[in-house]
């Protein structure tokens, strides 16, 4: 352990003594590939022909008249291969596994993106593969789950603690602490001890380095504003390093659940409630009690229902390089079904948090500034939770005969 | 303090043993119970652990343990309360297990300053590094309080060097990998493990990770100084009653 991983106060790596070898070694195989000039080049190259990389930045000029303020533009991570920016950091990291010669890979899950992404990865590279997932997402996530099985993984359901992702993690780290001579933890967010946060934020990079050149291509000039949703914080991260030496205001949206008041959100830099604290090898801030134990979150969206966040975000909170809100469920549906109806784009529940702090900003900026919002993924995977809140009689006509034929 | 302890009691001991509880699991009036059955039966050390909502190096008997235990209202302040009855009462050495945040968030130089009040004598706190440690060493020391660090078997002799450089007390040596409360097999591997680990300090050595029977505890003899009985203790209690507890470690010995 001879680099911590320290952003401000946060960060670090709380590590049980039986994964220090462990961690020493993947530290130094990460500093491998970045000093290594080919390996950007052969990940740009895998990502160009296995996912859709660079992805599109689309400008919503629908929504850009509804709104009558800022241009908005759209960064189209959901039309990575699975659909999510998520396996920008898996193939990344699948890579690396390769370089280590291991065989097996774990991964948490919470929408379940991260989970068939690895899945993906692993049926592409040959490994064997276990997901953990918090019984509560398995539930809510059923087509990923079937997915991440076709694909040859193992799905756990995590009955323990708060059934998600939080606990999905813990399972992982309890797996990995058992077989890490042969098995590599793909941890899918900037969050974790290090070296994982500044790994999966390496990865994510690829997002905001595209977007930058492609909005000064469109428009000439830099964004006025960009907006991210933040669970755990990849995609955020992954946005906002294109634009952490420019004059952009970047924006973190977190899940504010059935509102701040009510307790039951994910908002851990955006509330007062959070506060700093170590859990699952890392420090920052984490929505806890008095005790320091963890609390039970909520939200619409199984991705950014999480406790902690990342410990990069925590201190560009406390130094005020970036901003953070939150969004209600209310809000989200509301701003996904507009972005249906005007744009034919369907962004993931997670992502529908940043649309709709982007919406409340945008009429009050000028016609003459931009802003990007990304869409970390798209939201086909959202159909039952989608079809609940919009409560579409004819889908539950569907799932009822579905259900009829099967009991038949 | 623990260690001069340990080493009077083992002048007629072959091996002593450390027992684990979760404050608060199934009751706390059932910990009390469960605590002085053991120390009547001749437990040498208990570890008393603080019930945390995300313990990760915990397996499936503790990890339900710490949920049961914070679900019927176990907190950090009823925990120190039961600590200082059980250490008024019985006079063997006791400490407190539990995770980084329970002390951080406690603040580390008033959990030392506290677990002194309530006369206890270390701590292990398995996802507190000594890379991350200074604030939590500094504070141990300062009430003359031990910080007991951990050996692992994927730990390597130069950094068994180093962990040992921060102990005190004792050092608690993990038998295996994994999580707490699985299967160990007590081979060969394991005693040229703890051969190393000998090599690496000369404070006494615990042993736990899979110890749950009299044949284990007697492997140890010779190669450790104490034998820790984890998840088994409550597995017996689980299956049998609070009242099988004692002779639970009867049988150990």
């Amino acid at each position: 352990m001879k680099n911590r991983g320290y952003y401000g106060n946060y960060g670090g790596a709380f590590l049980p003594e039986i994964l220090v070898a462990t961690f020493d070694e993947l530290e130094q195989a990460f500093e491998n590939i970045k000093t290594d000039p080919g390996f950007w080049n052969d990940y740009e190259a895998l990502m160009s022909s296995y996912s859709c990389r660079p992805t599109p930045l689309t400008f919503a000029g629908n929504l850009t008249r509804e709104f009558g303020g800022a241009k908005i533009y759209i960064k189209r991570e959901d039309l990575n291969h699975t659909g999510a920016h998520k396996i920008n950091n898996v193939m990344g990291q699948g890579l690396l596994v390769q370089q280590m010669g291991k065989k097996r890979v774990i991964a948490e899950t919470g929408a379940g993106q991260h989970g068939v992404a690895t899945a993906t990865m692993a049926a592409k590279f040959g490994f064997d593969c276990t997901i953990y997932m918090g019984e509560v997402d398995v539930a809510r996530q059923r087509p990923n789950v079937f997915w991440m099985e076709q694909l040859g993984a193992t799905v756990v359901p995590v009955k323990t603690g708060t059934r998600i992702l939080k606990d999905a993690i813990n399972e992982a780290f309890r797996d990995w602490v058992s077989h890490m001579d042969t098995t590599h933890y793909v941890l899918g967010t900037a969050c974790g001890p290090h070296p994982f946060p500044e790994m999966v934020a390496y990865f994510q990079s690829i997002i905001g380095t595209e977007a930058r050149q492609q909005i000064l291509a469109r428009e000439g000039c830099l964004p006025k504003r960009v907006y991210a949703c933040v669970g755990g914080g990849s995609n955020a991260m992954g946005l906002f390093s294109g634009f952490l030496d420019d004059p952009v205001e970047l924006v973190g949206v977190e899940a504010g659940g059935k509102g701040i008041t009510s307790g039951q959100h994910a908002s851990r830099l955006s509330s007062k409630e959070a506060s700093p604290g170590i859990a699952q090898g890392y420090k920052t801030y984490f929505l806890q009690d008095d005790d320091g134990q963890m609390r039970e979150t909520h939200s619409i969206s199984a991705g950014l229902d999480y406790v902690g966040v990342s410990p990069i975000l925590s201190h560009m909170q406390d130094q005020g390089t970036a901003r953070f809100e939150s969004a209600t469920d209310m809000e989200v549906v509301a701003a996904l079904k507009l972005t249906l109806r005007k744009e034919g784009i369907i962004p993931a529940l997670e992502s529908a948090h940043a649309f709709a702090r982007a919406f409340k900003e945008a009429p009050s900026l000028s016609p003459e500034d931009a802003i990007i919002i990304n869409q970390s993924g798209r939201g086909d995977k959202d159909i039952f939770t989608v079809a609940d809140a919009v409560n579409d009689p004819k889908w539950k006509e569907f799932i009822i005969g579905k259900a009829a034929e099967y009991n038949a | 303090m623990l260690e001069a302890y340990i080493k009077e009691r083992r002048k007629s001991r072959d091996i002593l043993l450390m027992t684990h509880i979760v404050m608060g699991y199934p009751s706390f009036e059932d910990s009390f119970d469960i605590v002085t059955q053991m120390v009547e039966a001749g437990v040498d050390l208990m570890e008393l652990q603080i019930p945390f909502s995300d313990p990760m190096a915990d397996g499936p008997v503790i990890l339900t343990a710490n949920q049961n235990a914070l679900e019927r209202g176990s907190t950090v302040q009823r925990c120190f309360e039961f600590a200082q009855a059980v250490s008024t009462r019985f006079y063997i050495p006791f400490l407190f297990m539990s995770y980084a945040n329970i002390l951080y968030k406690y603040g580390f130089d008033r959990f030392s300053d506290k677990m002194d009040q309530v006369n206890l004598k270390g701590a292990i706190v398995p996802d507190l590094p000594p890379e991350e440690g200074d604030d939590y060493i500094r504070a141990m020391k300062r009430n003359t309080l031990d910080p007991i660090y951990i050996f692992s078997p994927e730990t390597s002799d130069e950094r068994l060097a180093y962990v040992s450089s921060f102990a005190s007390g004792f050092v608690y040596c993990m038998a295996r990998k994994g999580v707490t409360g699985r299967e160990t097999a007590f081979s060969e591997d394991l005693a040229t493990y703890l051969s190393r680990c000998r090599h690496a300090t000369a404070l006494p050595l615990a042993v736990g990770f899979g110890v749950k029977e009299k044949a284990d505890v007697d492997y140890l003899k010779g190669k450790a100084d104490i034998a820790v009985i984890g998840s088994q203790t409550i597995r017996i209690v689980e299956e049998n009653g609070v009242a099988a507890a004692g002779d639970f470690i009867h049988s150990l010995l």
